[in-house]
């Protein structure tokens, strides 16, 4: 009886949903990957595949290239001239670099930075300003309808549904986090990337928005970059190990956090013996 | 070839289509291109016009040894046309030179003095009147010295013209005062503080940290900011023009008048015949003037350059 | 420890000296200019009047008022403007937004913009006259004068707008593409709204520098004296820096005040222009919104 429990608790995910087994549709599927800056290499030979509607963790100390990893997939290369990227990247099954208009692949994809960045227009601007760019001329209603459900979800409405018209940039930290998540969630993504979103968010909030995170994941598949390894064991499905530009292991997240691993440095980083 | 077609289709299936956003970006991105070389394409128009107005008579006309070495500029004489810019470069040489030499000492000693000594509002106000002066028009330079100094030349020095070498020279000096000031400024400023603080913790007194820290390490900028000094001298005209008594002379002292190379254009252009011989003597001093200070400007900017690499 | 204080106090005293000397040379190059304003009020401002700024020159110009030559400052000034400030701020902007800082044209548009703000204005005039008036058959003309005096200032434009742009924080432009926003969208609405009162700051800075250029109109646009107002931009016009050159140097026995009002005119016009700038500039360091 007691062993039957715990086979059953081990098989489902913190937030009670089954996680995407390995025969779930690819969602993003990374072949060889080198990021370039300059001469010096910023991450290299990656390959890893994300499922869909998962929430895959990465974790390592700074500069082990997660950031590089986000920025690559979204293709903000073409933005900055000294940034080469090689290797494959496929989302959806498609090659990113044949798309010919970059900006419709970046509105599928939503991000969250590390320092939350309200944008100096109103909280109300701020969320509304991806579907305003997008083409989509959405009526008053709509746009409003989106807004609040975007705020909602990130769980901001409560507070500043009072003042949707004061500037996005004056609120408080944590404030701007979920704000930055609001305007991530008002692209109506497919797939959700977040860089260490709690570095400037306090603890409470963290938890708070942890639990968005798992009820987003229904719908969009998350890319949890995080220098906070519970925080990966709390919430990723599977997670993988950066290391100085390589990605040393990447594991079913209950394995590697009960020391399954094959690679002694994930293990020494896990327990907190660098970092 | 053909799984580049078909990735070509998957993407346009995921979303890939050409949007309006997409068009009016590429648009926009062009525009802003052929804004963005505009400065290019002037200079180089500049250089274009200037010269092709000036062009028959450097190519024909021209006796190079004439032109460069004789005192005599007299277009307008009926016998014997002269066009010799002898006299006209002393006068701009002579009048440049005093101006730095006013200029120069009190330009860096204030910049000294507002980048290592004033602070807080002392500072502030001090950098804003320098903006200030730097904004006042040259042609009311041209008056004040026209109608201030020239009075105060005669009597002081008991002289019969005050509008000479010194009039203008001191009105240049003023003029390229705050331009050097606030460049010298920004080359000291450049300066990073931990040098200063080094050395202060070394014991060494903020005029000891300047003189064996500062400038040394600023003295690449320095030497531009005089450098641009003397391109404004250089090129400044209605001053010159209003403060130099205008006539030809090799000056033996600082009360003879002398012509400048500006002011003889924008003294003598408008009463020329287009395409006269006289109209492209004075486009050919444009093209000297410009290529003067397309050097002076250049070797500024690579002295700046070669400081930062430092 | 006890033999360091005589030479210490030694250094003190060293070190109040120079800065006495600096500060004296500070002084010596401000006192003179303020003299000279003090002096400007003081001869100009007796011909300040309502008939000064609004009546035109009477008497060979020896006599009457300026309104002309204020009127083809402010033709001018605006017809400038309209040219030089979106050429000059789409250049900043293609600089700040597209360029790559260390490509070779990058360097190229760079080394122009200081060489055009460093052409002597009389090379400017001699462009202006052989493009504009003649080449482009303009004739002269206000719409010459103002293309020379906009082609002499664009770099103010250019220089002011590109600071504004790059005072904008990069994030700012990231979350922008990382939404989904093109570079253009990015521009203009993330971008200009937030560079925009540094960009009026290069504005107020161009206007006060197009008001007071004399040599680049001389001989594409402006005149020594018309008994008629300018009635549109192939029209020549009368300016008021050209109109104190004029008065000063050409026109016999003009009272003394006359020009001395044109000049505190000028001055005053260009002084309040600058410190506007200034007063705004400090504005926007005391109020960011990030």
């Amino acid at each position: 009886m007691v062993n039957f429990a715990l086979q059953a608790k081990e098989d489902q995910h913190p937030d009670g949903s089954a996680a995407p087994g390995s025969d779930a549709p690819v969602q993003l599927a990374v072949n060889k990957l080198e990021i370039r800056y300059g001469g010096m290499v910023a991450l290299s030979g990656v390959s890893l595949d994300i499922r869909q509607n998962e929430i895959f963790g990465i974790i390592g100390p700074a500069n082990s290239g997660k950031t590089s990893f986000l920025n690559a997939i979204n293709r903000m290369d073409m933005m900055r001239s000294n940034m080469t990227v090689t290797g494959d990247i496929h989302f959806n099954g498609v090659d990113i670099r044949q798309w010919r208009n970059v900006y419709a692949l970046r509105r599928q994809i939503g991000v969250v930075f590390p320092l939350p960045v309200g944008l100096p227009m109103t909280i109300y601007d701020n969320v509304a300003l991806a579907p305003r760019l997008s083409g989509k001329n959405l009526s008053r209603q709509a746009l409003d309808d989106l807004v609040e459900r975007c705020l909602r979800r990130a769980a901001l409405w409560d507070e500043v549904k009072d003042r949707l018209n004061s500037l996005g940039s004056l609120l408080s930290g944590g404030q701007q986090q979920r704000l930055t998540i609001a305007r991530a969630l008002s692209q109506e993504p497919k797939m959700l990337m977040l860089d260490e979103f709690s570095i400037a968010v306090d603890p409470v909030t963290t938890m708070r928005i942890e639990d968005v995170l798992k009820e987003l994941r229904q719908e969009m598949t998350i890319i949890l970059v995080t220098n906070l390894v519970q925080q990966a064991q709390r919430l990723a499905h599977r997670t993988a190990f950066f290391l100085n530009g390589e990605c040393v292991e990447i594991g079913e997240t209950e394995a590697l956090f009960s020391g399954q691993v094959k690679d002694s440095r994930t293990q020494d980083y896990i327990e907190g013996k660098f970092g | 070839m053909s799984g580049q077609h078909t990735d070509a289709a998957l993407a346009e299936n995921a979303g890939d289509s050409l949007d309006a956003n997409w068009y009016i970006d590429k648009l926009f991105q062009g525009v802003m291109f052929v804004c963005g070389i505009s400065a290019v394409l002037f200079v180089l128009g500049i250089f274009a016009f200037v010269f092709a107005e000036g062009a028959e008579f450097v190519i024909k006309t021209i006796n190079w040894s004439q032109f460069l070495l004789s005192p005599r500029w007299a277009p307008t004489s009926d016998y014997n046309p002269t066009y010799g810019i002898l006299a006209l470069i002393a006068g701009t040489a002579s009048i440049t030179v005093l101006a730095m030499a006013v200029a120069v000492p009190f330009s860096l000693g204030a910049a000294i003095f507002i980048a290592e000594f004033a602070k807080g509002r002392t500072r502030e106000v001090l950098k804003i009147l320098i903006e200030l002066l730097a904004a006042i028009p040259s042609v009311v330079w041209g008056f004040i010295g026209l109608a201030i100094m020239n009075p105060w030349i005669i009597e002081t020095f008991d002289v019969p013209i005050g509008l000479n070498v010194l009039n203008c020279g001191l009105i240049l000096g003023l003029m390229a005062a705050p331009i050097i000031t606030s460049i010298a400024e920004d080359a000291l400023k450049a300066v990073p503080d931990t040098y200063r603080e080094a050395s202060e913790a070394l014991g060494a007194s903020r005029w000891q940290t300047t003189a064996r820290v500062v400038l040394p390490a600023a003295k690449n900028g320095l030497l531009a900011a005089v450098l641009l000094g003397v391109g404004r001298g250089f090129g400044e005209t209605m001053a010159v023009l209003m403060a130099s008594g205008h006539s030809i002379n090799l000056p033996s002292s600082v009360f003879d008048s002398v012509r400048a190379l500006t002011a003889t254009i924008a003294a003598e252009l408008g009463e020329t015949a287009v395409g006269s011989e006289h109209y492209q003597a004075l486009f050919t001093i444009g093209i000297f003037l410009f290529t003067i200070t397309f050097i002076i400007n250049m070797t500024a900017d690579w002295i700046i350059r070669g400081s930062k690499k430092g | 420890m006890f033999a360091a204080k005589p030479v210490n106090l030694r250094n003190q005293q060293v070190e109040g000296l120079f800065r006495l000397l600096f500060g004296i040379m500070m002084v010596v190059l401000i006192v003179p200019v303020l003299m000279i304003i003090v002096m400007l009020v003081y001869k100009g401002g007796p011909a300040f009047s309502w008939n000064f700024l609004f009546t035109f020159p009477t008497d060979g110009m020896t006599a009457g008022g300026v309104f002309p030559a204020l009127l083809g400052t402010i033709w001018l000034v605006v017809v400038s403007l309209l040219a030089s400030v979106p050429l000059g701020v789409a250049a900043a902007i293609y600089l700040s937004e597209y360029a790559q800082q260390e490509h070779w044209l990058t360097r190229v548009i760079n080394l122009a913009t200081i060489n055009l703000a460093g052409v002597p204005s009389i090379v400017h005039a001699l462009f202006g006259l052989g493009a504009f008036v003649l080449f482009l058959k303009f004739g002269t003309s206000i719409l010459a004068a103002s293309l020379t005096l906009a082609v002499m200032t664009l770099p103010v434009v250019i220089v002011a707008s590109w600071e504004s742009l790059q005072a904008v924080p990069r994030a700012f432009r990231e979350a922008c593409w990382n939404m989904g926003a093109t570079r253009w969208q990015t521009i203009r609405q993330v971008v200009l709204p937030n560079a925009l009162t540094g960009i009026l700051t290069g504005i107020i800075l161009q206007v006060s520098r197009a008001a007071g250029e004399t040599a680049p109109i001389m001989f594409t646009g402006a005149v020594f004296f018309l008994p008629f107002l300018p009635a549109g931009v192939f029209d020549q016009t009368m300016a008021l820096a050209l109109h104190l050159y004029t008065i000063s140097t050409q026109v016999p026995n003009v009272p003394e005040s006359l020009p001395f009002g044109v000049a505190l005119l000028l001055v005053g016009m260009v002084l309040i222009m600058n410190s506007t700038a200034i007063m705004f500039r400090m504005y926007l360091r005391g109020k960011k919104k990030w």
